[in-house]
């Protein structure tokens, strides 16, 4: 039998056991209007969508005393939409607020409608004339359900180095350099002119998935047509901005770099290329990377045309405990007083009409890009963006496309047999 | 009178047992038979829970269609994941570049702990802190070294194609190249796990008796010599071991060549898949294309090729053990 010692030595142990069980097991709760405590907001985010930077966190904690945001943010949205559709057929480890990036919200409003709440029914219909009414529309669900107020927009324009330009004599002022490229054909050749006078290891465009994006931004047909069948292998529009793309890739006019990876955010600060294609959100991202080369970059129209890339949404899964709280901070940071603060501060494009009209808006320019009249190229490919039909894996596409430009260029594989391979991976990956 | 002769030993009848002492013995029977199965439990319930459900789980799920989506919708499927998979490109070059990347990882590795463990055993001064040395990089965690070692062998910048342009040679773009990358790859594989392995050889190695090395050395064995005819003999078993369990982690290898890449989609391994390994295929079939069931099928597919291996290694083990 146990000794006395042994024994209390026992009950201790069980005590201990099962308190530690018990804290386990409980699940802890910050209800926060009911007994007046703290409510902890998290915002799961991809890239940098720039609330934090910009302060408007703060202000609205300030505002709201028992309101507390965290942001939880992963540099890339091909990992971040994997683990938030995980996460969301699991039910738990959501945050309140979750981005969507515009290449996914097809896929939310036609096959994850039940995972998200419909916010309309937080009020969402007040706020309904002050978006874009195509940003609108891709948010909501054939019922009418709406899942998501939208962030930002991505009008397109194309950012290049002054110091370079001026270096190889080219113009530097954002109307002349403009006017260098009416179209793409005018930046591929403005691009070889270039090449001609440049150093070795200085290449005219990061990579040629940037222009890629931007020539498919240009079209309302992209990769599904309007019934959500995949259009891709057939639409002329895409062909051609594959063909452009192949134009800078097989004359060297490009950096060979991928996109979002550290060895392209290195290459800001060392200055590697002299072009780059920038939707708006772009311009954080350039700065982000290399406060060194505060003035020397500049902002000029897009070659072809306006044009749209990217843009995201805020929408709130419904395993979410303060869907009320979630709700009044997601309308308050797209509301228009707050896009235009976000484009005058982070040059984040609104995605409000009511927003965009504001003469602040056509007013801005910013000091890292020179005097180019940033306010007005956004605004005017804003207003002249056409209406893109979205589908439920235009991000998969998209990337996998991409995989084919970086084929081409850093891999040597010819631009036909890296087409195939692309369309190949496509039907792999759109067939269930 | 008949004397009756008692066969049987002389033993005293048993005492009537008392009533509170029936349950008593019942418990310590029980207690005998039970407990060791009581205090095995826990593990086996884990397991059962954590890991054999999933399995039978996972097996259900390659039967059919199934969307990360919507888990819950189920389509009969039979065995036509495992089919489509026989005539699938993407799993027939992951499994190629698995093995590939096993090979050049796991030989260099288990032959250079080799050589660390036998020059490990020698007196040296400090050895102490050489073994702990070796072991340093088994303590890292995978997504640091592989991060790290993505930045060393970065095309533009790169700490190694900086030393490589001394002996004249141009800047190798690793993340975009096949054989570079693979080889890139198995050395942070490596350097991992080096130190691990010679730290199990060492072990082995100790437990050789010196006799047999003095009486190899009377008979005018070399240095050399001994080490082939008296060291691997011995640590054979040992070196059974190593490669089962290298063989099981190279077919799983998963970490290293998803963070060498950076940039978007990294379980695509390379623009052209090009050292996508099979576990990153799972990966990409399952969470970025949403395709469960066809991730279950890679997974069991998986399974059954480790078995193979695991296999054929008992096998070729037991020839070369019956051979002596």
């Amino acid at each position: 039998m146990l000794s006395a010692h042994r024994k209390t030595a026992a009950a201790v142990a069980a005590l201990v056991a099962g308190s530690l069980l018990l804290t386990a097991c409980s699940s802890t709760s910050d209800e926060g209007a009911g007994n007046g405590g703290q409510i902890t907001l998290k915002v799961g985010v991809f890239g940098t969508f720039g609330y934090k930077e910009a302060g408007l966190y703060d202000e609205y904690m300030k505002q709201h005393p028992n309101i507390k945001i965290v942001e939880d943010s992963v540099q890339n949205d091909s990992q971040y939409y994997p683990a938030l559709l995980t996460r969301l057929a699991s039910g738990s480890g959501l945050s309140d607020i979750q981005g969507i990036e515009v290449g996914r919200i097809a896929d939310v409003t036609k096959n994850l409608s039940d995972k998200f709440v419909d916010l309309n029914t937080l009020g969402a219909a007040n706020v309904k004339d002050t978006f874009y009414p195509a940003k609108w529309a891709s948010a909501t669900t054939s019922d009418g359900k709406v899942l998501g107020l939208g962030t930002d927009y991505g009008p397109l324009a194309m950012c290049y180095r002054t110091d370079l330009f001026k270096a190889a004599g080219l113009p530097t002022d954002s109307a002349a350099v403009s006017a260098l490229w009416p179209d793409w054909a005018g930046y591929v050749k403005t691009g070889l002119q270039y090449k001609a006078k440049a150093p070795a290891n200085q290449a005219w465009a990061d990579s040629g998935s940037g222009m890629y994006n931007a020539v498919v931004g240009q079209s309302a047909n992209q990769y599904y047509d309007a019934s959500g069948n995949v259009v891709v292998s057939t639409n002329p529009a895409i062909k051609n901005a594959w063909d452009l793309t192949m134009q800078l890739s097989t004359q060297g006019l490009s950096a060979k770099l991928s996109q979002f990876s550290p060895a392209w955010n290195q290459s800001f600060s060392t200055g590697s290329f002299a072009t780059i294609a920038c939707p708006a959100w772009m311009l954080g991202y350039i700065k982000s990377q290399a406060d060194t080369m505060s003035g020397k970059w500049g902002v000029a129209k897009i070659p072809g045309g306006a044009g749209n890339w990217g843009g995201s949404y805020f929408s709130i899964p419904k395993a979410s405990k303060h869907q009320k709280e979630a709700y009044d901070l997601i309308s308050w940071l797209t509301a228009p007083a707050q896009q235009t603060a976000m484009f005058t501060k982070r040059q984040a494009f609104p995605s409000s009409q009511t927003a965009a009209k504001d003469p602040a808006i056509a007013a801005t320019t910013d000091g890292y890009f020179g005097d180019s009249p940033l306010g007005q190229i956004y605004s005017e490919a804003a207003a002249g963006t056409p209406q893109a039909i979205l589908g439920v894996k235009d991000g998969a596409i998209r990337d996998l496309i991409v995989k084919g430009v970086t084929r081409v260029e850093a891999q040597g594989q010819s631009p036909e047999d890296s087409w195939s391979k692309s369309m190949a991976d496509i039907k792999a990956a759109t067939t269930g | 009178m008949a004397v009756t002769v008692r066969t049987s030993p002389t033993k005293k009848a048993p005492p009537p047992r008392p009533r509170a002492g029936k349950w008593r013995t019942r418990r310590s029977r029980w207690d005998l038979k039970l407990s060791p199965y009581a205090f095995v439990s826990p593990f086996f319930i884990l397991f059962a829970a954590f890991g054999l459900y999933p399995l039978i789980w996972t097996a259900w799920m390659s039967l059919h269609r199934v969307e990360l989506s919507n888990p819950d919708q189920m389509t009969w499927l039979g065995l036509k994941n495992f089919t489509d998979l026989l005539g699938d490109a993407h799993f027939w070059n992951a499994f190629t570049n698995t093995f590939t990347i096993g090979v050049i990882s796991t030989v260099p590795q288990l032959l250079i702990a080799l050589g660390l463990a036998h020059i490990l055993n020698y007196k040296l001064r400090g050895r102490t802190f050489f073994r702990i040395a070796v072991l340093t990089p088994y303590a890292t965690s995978v997504a640091a070294s592989a991060i790290v070692f993505a930045q060393l062998f970065g095309r533009d910048f790169g700490f190694i194609n900086w030393l490589l342009s001394f002996v004249g040679v141009d800047n190798i773009d690793f993340t975009n190249s096949k054989w570079p990358a693979q080889i890139a790859i198995s050395v942070i594989v490596i350097w991992r796990w080096t130190g691990y392995n010679a730290l199990i050889y060492l072990a082995a190695m100790q437990a050789i008796p010196q006799d047999l090395y003095e009486s190899a050395g009377m008979d005018g064995a070399s240095r050399w010599q001994q080490f082939w005819h008296v060291t691997i003999p011995g640590l054979r078993p040992t070196i059974v071991f190593t490669v089962i369990v290298s063989t099981i982690g190279a077919s799983q290898l998963f970490g290293e060549p998803m963070l060498f890449g950076g940039g978007g989609s990294p379980e695509q391994g390379g623009a052209d898949n090009q050292y996508q390994t099979l576990a990153m295929y799972f990966f990409e079939r399952g969470f970025t294309d949403q395709h469960l069931g066809r991730a279950a099928a890679i997974a069991w597919a998986m399974f059954l090729l480790i078995v193979v291996f695991v296999a054929i290694n008992t096998l070729l083990a037991r020839r070369a053990r019956s051979a002596n």
